[in-house]
């Protein structure tokens, strides 16, 4: 007896789940038309990958490599360089393969200079696989991105021209090791 | 000359002609249709899931199905080096025309239809049986595992929903006295659609033939969650086109049988002028009906799918055969 309205009622929630199916011929479709219709992004949405400037317009990038050990599928390269006038370091080329990047957004974290960023536009498509390979003067923009006032040679100790040790925001001058005075 | 022309265009043979026409014209609606139904059914799945489908290759989204033809037609056709040739082609080929030629046996109007043999019933059982090689060669000459589970689910399902398939179609032979599919209409024109009269058969007809067609929820032998894509896994290019279509050409078929078996095939108001049209109207429902159980319905596990075959489908099929011959003989007297 059990049994039969078991499968009674076996039957009859395989009905109601076909009618509720069917019932969704009337609801409104949740489709964004996409080509026609752009989708609202956040701006902190992770897409295509920018090299920014510091607000003096010098490139960010010191060329730590940071980036390149943090990314998972290893899809950035770059060589280190320096300037000869000021012994600032900057990546001599800097190369990112988006046909394997997976948008993790690691590298930008793991940059200590904030200079890998992460944009909203997420519209990467190329007919030719080798045109995903984003080269230094592909990625750097003019502007500094989504930090507006960080300098990174203005904040660490590495000495520049025009910027000694113990000048950087926020530094004491360094302590004379081989004096004995107080 | 002129004579002998008209000497050969007898009348015996124009009607030859026409004839075969008529079949090469039905034959030609059916796979256009079964194409299109890929379409509607993505269209109708988009539906039911809050979503468009194809919408942008032609108005609604109608030239989808050639653009996906020419792709497939384009398509390396690859053949795994560890099949068995000959099988291995002629699976595709043996699923097509199968479903073809049972729908070869359906009244469409009053004068439309391939051809009316008076055992026309047991002519489609028999082809439906045949229908079930064309899966297993297709799983077993693939040399895969996965291929080979498929088919095996697929001839074991078969075998057992077949079994009650045929008797579920025994009461309206009963009623209507004949095996002739054509006159099976014409009875229902006259007296009842046969959906009233049997319609514990109709129900049990919809699961076999829901289950003869390897659709959702009887997709067992497909199973893409468990068995990678089934029977077909080996398959590609145009090969696996065919085993698609053919899939598709079933459902046309078994919408169609039911539409002639249990709705009065052409049969409706002003059915007169317009047969086809109550023909087309019925079979579009019951194709949607195959559309909205795939978008509603989960896949049931196979043992289980297997026990209500035979527990419950079977008892209930051979109940329904008794009971419509007792209450014949009963109101025959
Ligand atoms: S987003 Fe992730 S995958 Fe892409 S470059 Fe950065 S670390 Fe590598
Ligand atoms: S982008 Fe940032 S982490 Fe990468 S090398 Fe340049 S400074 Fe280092």
């Amino acid at each position: 007896m059990s049994q039969t309205l078991a499968i009674l009622h076996g039957i009859w929630t395989q009905f109601r789940s076909i009618g509720m199916i069917f019932m969704h011929s009337f609801r409104p479709r949740n489709v964004i038309s996409y080509p026609e219709v752009k989708p609202p992004v956040p701006p902190r949405y992770r897409g295509r990958i920018v090299l920014t400037r510091d607000p003096d317009g010098d490139e960010r990038c010191v060329a730590c490599n940071l980036c390149a050990v943090a990314c998972p599928v290893g899809c950035i390269s770059l060589q280190k360089a320096e300037r000869p006038e000021d012994g600032r370091w900057y990546p001599e080329f800097f190369r990112i393969n988006f046909s394997r990047c997976i948008f993790c957004g690691l590298c930008e974290e793991a940059c200590p200079t904030n200079a890998i960023q992460l944009t909203p536009d997420y519209e990467l498509c190329e007919y030719d696989r080798q045109n995903l390979v984003y080269e230094k003067e592909h990625l750097q923009i003019a502007g500094p991105g989504k930090y507006h006032d960080y300098n990174f040679y203005r904040v660490a100790g590495m000495s520049i021209t025009g910027k000694g040790k113990g000048q950087a925001l926020n530094e004491d001058a360094p302590i004379d090791v081989k004096s004995l005075l107080p | 000359m002129f004579e002998r022309i008209q000497e050969l265009l007898s009348p015996v043979v124009l009607a030859a002609i026409w004839a075969a026409c008529k079949a090469i014209i039905i034959l030609l609606t059916l796979v256009v249709s079964a194409a299109w139904m890929i379409w509607l059914e993505r269209r109708l799945l988009a539906l039911w899931q809050d979503r468009y489908g194809p919408n942008r290759v032609g108005p609604f989204g109608l030239g989808q199905v050639i653009a996906d033809m020419i792709k497939i037609f384009f398509k390396e056709d690859w053949m795994p080096p560890f099949v068995d040739k000959f099988t291995f082609v002629l699976a595709p080929f043996l699923a097509m025309m199968f479903m073809m030629l049972a729908f070869a046996l359906i009244p469409i109007t009053p004068n439309w239809g391939v051809f009316a043999p008076d055992l026309g019933m047991l002519l489609f059982f028999a082809i439906a049986g045949l229908a079930v090689y064309a899966v297993m060669l297709g799983g077993w000459s693939s040399n895969s595992k996965y291929s080979l589970l498929g088919g095996l689910r697929s001839t074991a399902q078969t075998i057992s929903y077949e079994v009650f398939m045929g008797i579920s179609l025994m009461g309206i032979v009963a009623q209507a006295g004949t095996f002739n599919l054509r006159e099976i209409v014409l009875w229902q024109e006259q007296h009842i659609w046969f959906v009233i009269p049997q319609f514990f058969g109709f129900l049990v007809w919809c699961l076999a033939g829901i289950a003869v067609t390897h659709r959702t929820p009887f997709d067992l032998p497909e199973a893409e969650s468990e068995l990678a894509a089934g029977y077909h896994t080996e398959y590609s290019g145009m090969k696996f086109g065919m085993f698609f279509v053919g899939e598709y050409v079933g459902i046309v078929m078994v919408s169609g049988l039911t539409t002639a078996l249990f709705f009065g095939g052409w049969d409706g108001p002003f059915s007169e002028h317009v047969p086809f049209l109550w023909f087309a109207i019925k079979c579009f429902i019951f194709m949607s009906g195959f559309i909205l159980l795939r978008a509603a319905l989960p896949r049931p596990r196979y043992d289980h799918m297997m026990s209500f075959a035979w527990k419950i489908c079977l008892p209930l099929s051979l109940i329904n055969l008794l009971a419509t011959a007792g209450i014949m003989l009963w109101a025959g007297n």
